[in-house]
């Protein structure tokens, strides 16, 4: 203990004092993640994502188990009919299926990036954002259909416990909007790799970082799939 | 294969991934299609979830490659989660009882 002081005592002769140490002490000059910033950056964000996601499907599983009243089935909420019977979930099947297929296109043109081919990771890019506008797409259909035709609302719905609706509008909003952001980011980068804004540096890193938010959103709604649709 | 920063994997791998995915997801949505219920409906919910999940974080995401310090500085935080959902989930069975206790059971009619 007593070697303990007397270090830290001689260290902090040596080191700057006010903000100068306050940046000093917190770098340290040492680099704790051999990877480049922003994807460590990204990471962090992600992060802070699945906190704020567990809250939404914490709260979820807190109303859903303290309601007296009957949970709305979403296998009977959620089914749709093309003419003949009405097939349970099957919008939100093709959404997950959608979601998976962009990122297997997500995870290759990440592969084509870092093979330096421009034509290839923009195309898989734009293909990645396609399927992620046409999941928004299918997600305000979804809401359209229960909020007119339903008449679910956030404080009511003639199917069962009035928690359905606001844990629904605000898991499946809030992922929506990530998608939606998602979708954004992707046609940004896509743009920026098609002009060759990369070339110079040769380093097409930033495609593995988009990468890594589309893949996360992919992730949320496996659990929101699960937890929330087929519970 | 995998040097700082820098990851490039055989496509094949991805592809992969790709058709287990696609795989398991179809497992997930028979769950409900078939209409198992109960314990067992529950737990293939959580096998397949977790089979996703993983494959979606250490192969598209690439963490399975990581060092170390970045593989702990992400995937430990979460595990604080596990204690939140505890608590809420004694709160909502504490909560249930309590509304049981005061107003009964329900007398909630479905519309239709």
């Amino acid at each position: 203990m007593a070697s303990d002081v007397t270090e830290s005592g001689a260290a902090a002769a040596t080191v700057p004092e006010g903000f100068q140490g306050l940046t000093r002490d917190w770098s340290s000059d040492k680099q704790t993640f051999q990877v480049p910033w922003g994807k460590a950056m990204m990471w962090i964000f992600l992060l802070s994502d699945t906190f704020i996601f567990t809250c939404f499907l914490t709260s979820y599983m807190n109303v859903r188990m303290s309601t007296r009243v009957p949970w709305p089935n979403p296998s009977e909420v959620f089914a749709l009919s093309f003419g003949g019977e009405p097939i349970p979930l099957i919008l939100i099947a093709i959404m997950t299926f959608i979601l998976i297929t962009s990122s297997g296109t997500m995870a290759l043109a990440v592969n084509y990036g870092y093979r330096r081919d421009r034509a290839k990771t923009a195309a898989l890019m734009f293909i990645t954002a396609g399927l992620g506008a046409s999941f928004v797409g299918m997600q305000a259909f979804e809401w359209t259909k229960l909020i007119a035709d339903e008449g679910v609302r956030p404080w009511s719905n003639p199917m069962g416990a009035p928690q359905f609706g606001s844990t629904f509008f605000m898991i499946t909003g809030f992922h929506g909007a990530h998608v939606s952001a998602g979708v954004i980011y992707l046609a940004v980068v896509a743009l920026k790799v098609l002009k060759g804004d990369y070339e110079a540096s040769g380093n097409y890193q930033i495609v593995e970082i988009t990468g890594l938010y589309w893949h996360f959103v992919d992730l949320v709604w496996v659990f929101i799939f699960a937890f929330f649709y087929l519970w | 294969m995998a040097t700082e920063g820098h990851q490039e994997h055989p496509l094949s791998i991805y592809l992969w991934i790709w058709v287990l995915l696609f795989v398991l997801s179809t497992f997930s949505y028979m769950v409900d299609y078939i209409g198992f219920e109960g314990y067992l409906r529950w737990s293939l919910i959580l096998i397949f979830m977790f089979a996703k999940a993983g494959f979606i974080i250490a192969i598209f995401m690439h963490m399975a490659w990581e060092r170390i310090a970045l593989i702990y500085a992400i995937l430990g935080p979460p595990v604080l989660l596990l204690f939140l959902i505890g608590l809420m989930a004694v709160e909502g069975d504490y909560t249930l009882l309590t509304r049981l206790d005061f107003f009964g059971e329900t007398d909630f009619v479905a519309a239709h």
